[in-house]
């Protein structure tokens, strides 16, 4: 055995030989410490999981769970056309957004294929941060000055992508975590808001005064940090953005201030599985350079009503909006499913997707696994419409058989269901 | 934890234990080892062999899936299927739990003493394992 195959191309397992390649997060040495099994992911080393991927996944359900997404990238954008631009090169309404929130934002091609996306926080007008995917951030900062310098626009944008530390943490006991770090009432703040602030390095209640570790040293002040009430777990929870620097210190203060309620590192294991339990959609996977947003299930977020304009105030079209409007009105002729498995067996990224009468190929499964909280097999697959009514049954050719998944309601796991 | 000594093993992590290995209805059962399930972490599916399947040695036998593997077992020994253990079904987790009692994933009717004889040779002891696991990470 052990010829194992990664399911994630992404993901391959590295040698040692390769690892100079490949960039580290500032929180490298402590996945280390704490014995995480490093993958390669997107060109970066992270961990995949400290103990195992059910544990992880169970504790971010039921407790409190830290990820390192520091490798993600971070774009700040002013000037007095940053709203024009932002506005143009996505899929979602922008002018939406109010002061201290952030949404979701989808970048396409002309042709309405997915370049990647995004998160768009708002500070004021005019003021924004973009979050996007790792393995994009250099495409997706050409892709920004390439369109600011086509529409002539005035702004200001910066990749502050190596020197911003993030740190997710998640769980029905985040809150309470968090709350040991900062003055600011965290039941006050609501799910897509955010706030500019501070962490404290004593806790309120004085237990980090307690110091287990000596990476407090460098505390007893404050750190600058952006609290957003957000997650890519289908569980409640923050994501956390302060100067790359302050990484271990964070991570090690929560490891510390979570301790009570069972808070443990989390790895791209656990991340995986609980988005896909969410039927959160993953670059690459359920969108990517040949799939657009309306295929990919996310309409939702395609806005083509929306108001445009150029840098003369001229109204125009965001780009790709053409053939997303065209989708979004006929209807796509392939869309992402959500697949149950009915017969046993565990559907993976890529294998093939037949009727189920296994004569027709009708498409490809974009992501799949095992889930440890509905303790079935689930999967998303990409599959000619005509296939996707819920309650519909294809077959998934697994290796040389195939086995039977039903067409099912998106997500497979409601937001904060565990919630009490 | 201590690899049992009444079977052999493969580089690949697979252990068979032969019983009427004299007689004319040698019998092999296969499984893989401790170190093999602590590699793979929380098992949550195993594809099992159906009975009358013929493998021959160092051949795809069954298939083991974590949360994010999938990996082939191959089987020690040449011989048919007689036997998958339909516990795993319902319970994959019992490799983790048990790799060398119930964990155990198939049985196999030996056609050809001379051959399995041989191709014992080519597997190795507890002790030598033992030692393999040591020499190198696997």
């Amino acid at each position: 055995m052990f010829k194992i195959s990664q399911q994630d191309q992404n993901n391959s397992s590295t040698t040692e030989s390769n690892k100079t390649a490949l960039k580290k997060t500032p929180l490298y040495n402590e996945h280390v410490k704490l014995k995480g099994q490093i993958v390669e992911f997107g060109g970066w080393l992270m961990p995949v999981q400290y103990t195992n991927v059910i544990d992880e996944h169970t504790t971010i359900r039921t407790k409190v769970g830290l990820f390192d997404t520091c490798h993600m990238g971070e774009f700040f954008i002013s000037g007095e056309d940053a709203f024009k631009l932002i506005q143009i090169i996505g899929t979602n309404d922008i002018a939406r957004l109010e002061d201290g929130k952030s949404m979701y934002h989808i970048w396409c091609y002309e042709n309405g294929t997915t370049i990647d996306d995004s998160f768009v926080y708002k500070f004021k007008d005019n003021n924004y941060m973009i979050v996007v995917n790792a393995s994009t951030i250099q495409k997706d900062f050409d892709w920004l000055k390439f369109q600011a310098t086509k529409n002539n626009l005035a702004v200001e944008l910066v990749d502050a992508s190596d020197d911003t530390g993030k740190i997710d943490i998640q769980g029905p006991f985040a809150e309470k975590t968090l709350q040991k770090l900062t003055k600011l009432d965290l039941t006050s703040l609501k799910r897509f808001y955010f706030v500019s602030t501070q962490l404290i390095t004593v806790a309120n209640d004085g237990s980090i005064e307690n110091k287990e570790s000596n990476d407090y040293e460098e505390g007893n002040g404050e750190i600058d940090c952006i609290i957003s009430r957000s997650g890519y777990t289908g569980e409640d929870g923050f994501e956390l953005y302060f100067a790359a620097e302050k990484a271990p210190l964070v991570w090690n203060l929560l490891l510390v201030a979570g301790k009570e309620f069972g808070i443990k590192p989390c790895g791209l294991g656990a991340r995986d599985t609980l988005r896909l339990e969410a039927c959160y959609s993953l670059y690459g996977h359920e969108i990517d350079e040949s799939i657009t947003p309306v295929e990919g299930g996310l309409g939702w977020a395609v806005k083509e009503n929306k108001e445009c304009k150029d840098n003369k105030g001229n109204k125009i079209d965001f780009v790709g909006k053409q053939i997303l409007a065209e989708q979004k009105k006929n209807g796509p002729k392939r869309i992402i499913a959500a697949l149950e498995m009915i017969d046993k067996s565990v559907p993976r990224n890529s294998y093939e997707i037949f009727d189920e009468d296994k004569t027709k190929k009708i498409g490809y499964v974009t992501s799949g696994t095992f889930c440890p909280t509905l303790k079935r097999s689930v999967a998303m697959g990409l599959i000619d419409s005509a296939y996707s009514k819920v309650e519909n049954i294809v077959s998934i050719k697994i290796r040389d058989n195939f086995y039977r998944a039903n067409v099912v309601k998106r997500p497979f796991y409601e937001f904060c269901s565990g919630k009490k | 934890m201590d690899n049992p000594d009444d079977r052999k093993y493969t580089k690949e992590h697979e252990w068979v234990k032969v019983e009427n290995k004299e007689g004319m209805n040698a019998t092999a059962t296969v499984g893989i080892t401790f170190h093999a399930q602590e590699l793979l972490t929380d098992i949550v599916f195993v594809e099992l062999p159906k009975a009358g399947k013929k493998v021959e040695q160092f051949k795809q036998l069954a298939v083991v899936e974590s949360v994010k593997s999938v990996s082939d077992v191959f089987s020690p020994v040449s011989g048919e299927v007689t036997a998958a253990n339909n516990e795993l079904t319902s319970n994959p987790e019992l490799i983790n739990k048990d790799p060398y009692n119930a964990g155990w994933i198939a049985k196999l009717k030996i056609e050809d003493n001379a051959k399995l004889n041989n191709e014992l040779n080519n597997l190795m002891s507890a002790e030598q394992y033992g030692e393999y696991l040591k020499t190198a990470a696997h």
